[in-house]
């Protein structure tokens, strides 16, 4: 079993990713640069935070263009799972292979901060080993984290039960529904704006992102 | 004869999509300071483009797919207006 951790000019949680999957939930995993992404025979694959391309036009929008986006797509056809933290969620919403928009923060500020989550869904690659309404801690680090989508959109992916994480207690960013994070209809590919990779370890101040991870290969398994 | 043209893309928040920015301009800049006058202030992006073209028609319809393939502006969020503004 082997996880590809996508990186891009610009990207900055890539490094911590790879430590998580690679010391802490013990998968191979391998970094590679998006250029060089060709290969759609990883088991799984995950875009991570920073800020590719500095987030010039659009948080997101230059590397959904990247050639690595052609095999993730082919790995999002094949039900692999495909995670995308922070600016990997904004590329996965700007390849259209999630629906939506992430906007400016309503306080105009970067937020950079502990926040609480609910889990709203296990059914999905990335929350099988949560529990449905389990209160979760994740950081959270970003400008553009502002979940937008039309009511239609919305609708639609509450009636799926595609909303696998709220933010409960304080809405840090103005998120339409209090939404953190979703998924697509097939539930493989997820996307979030919380860090799991740096709430993987208790030294970190919380692990409960650990499990995001570990339910990726109970998936695989 | 090719022509150059100048092509100006205005993108911004839909209506149903909050923006604070231009809230915050209109709130805390324009209203305390005396500008009760201004009701409604939304900002967005430009972009200007010089694009050759055999015809200003051609032009529009050349960034107007651009900006759709290109996905200059994401459809679910914002609105995108294209303007000829002349030529070079």
């Amino acid at each position: 079993m082997k996880v590809a951790v996508i990186q891009f000019p610009g990207s900055n949680c890539d490094l911590d990713t790879l430590h998580v999957l690679r010391d802490v939930v013990k998968v191979n995993a391998d970094l590679i640069w998006h250029k060089n992404f060709k290969d759609p025979n990883y088991d799984a694959a995950i875009l991570p935070g920073g800020f590719s391309y500095g987030d010039h036009l659009r948080a997101g929008i230059i590397a959904a263009y990247s050639p690595a986006m052609t095999p993730i797509k082919e790995m999002a056809k094949q039900n692999k799972p495909i995670l995308g933290i922070c600016n990997g969620f904004q590329i996965l919403v700007e390849s259209s292979l999630l629906p939506g928009a992430l906007l400016r923060n309503s306080g105009l500020k970067f937020v950079c901060k502990w926040t609480r989550l609910r889990v709203e869904t296990e059914h999905s690659a990335f929350t099988g080993l949560y529990q449905k309404g389990e209160n979760i801690r994740m950081p959270i680090a970003h400008n553009e984290g502002r979940y937008f989508i039309d009511e239609e959109t919305l609708k639609d992916i509450r009636r799926n039960n595609r909303v696998i994480f709220r933010y409960v207690s304080e809405n840090p960013n103005g998120a339409i529904d209090d939404i953190a994070g979703i998924c697509n209809e097939d539930r493989n590919v997820v996307g979030l704006m919380p860090h799991p990779e740096r709430a993987s370890e208790n030294i970190l101040g919380s692990e409960d992102g650990r499990k995001m991870f570990e339910s990726m290969l109970k998936w695989l398994n | 004869m090719r022509i150059v043209y100048l092509v100006e893309i205005v993108i911004g928040n839909k209506p149903q999509a909050k923006d604070p920015e231009g809230e915050t301009i209109m709130k805390d800049l324009m209203h305390k300071s005396g500008y009760d006058c201004v009701k409604e202030v939304r900002t967005g992006k430009l972009l200007t483009v010089q694009i050759e073209a055999n015809s200003e028609e051609e032009a529009r319809e050349k960034v107007f797919a651009m900006c759709n393939d290109l996905r200059i502006f994401n459809p679910v969020a914002h609105s995108c207006k294209i303007e000829i503004r002349g030529k070079t």
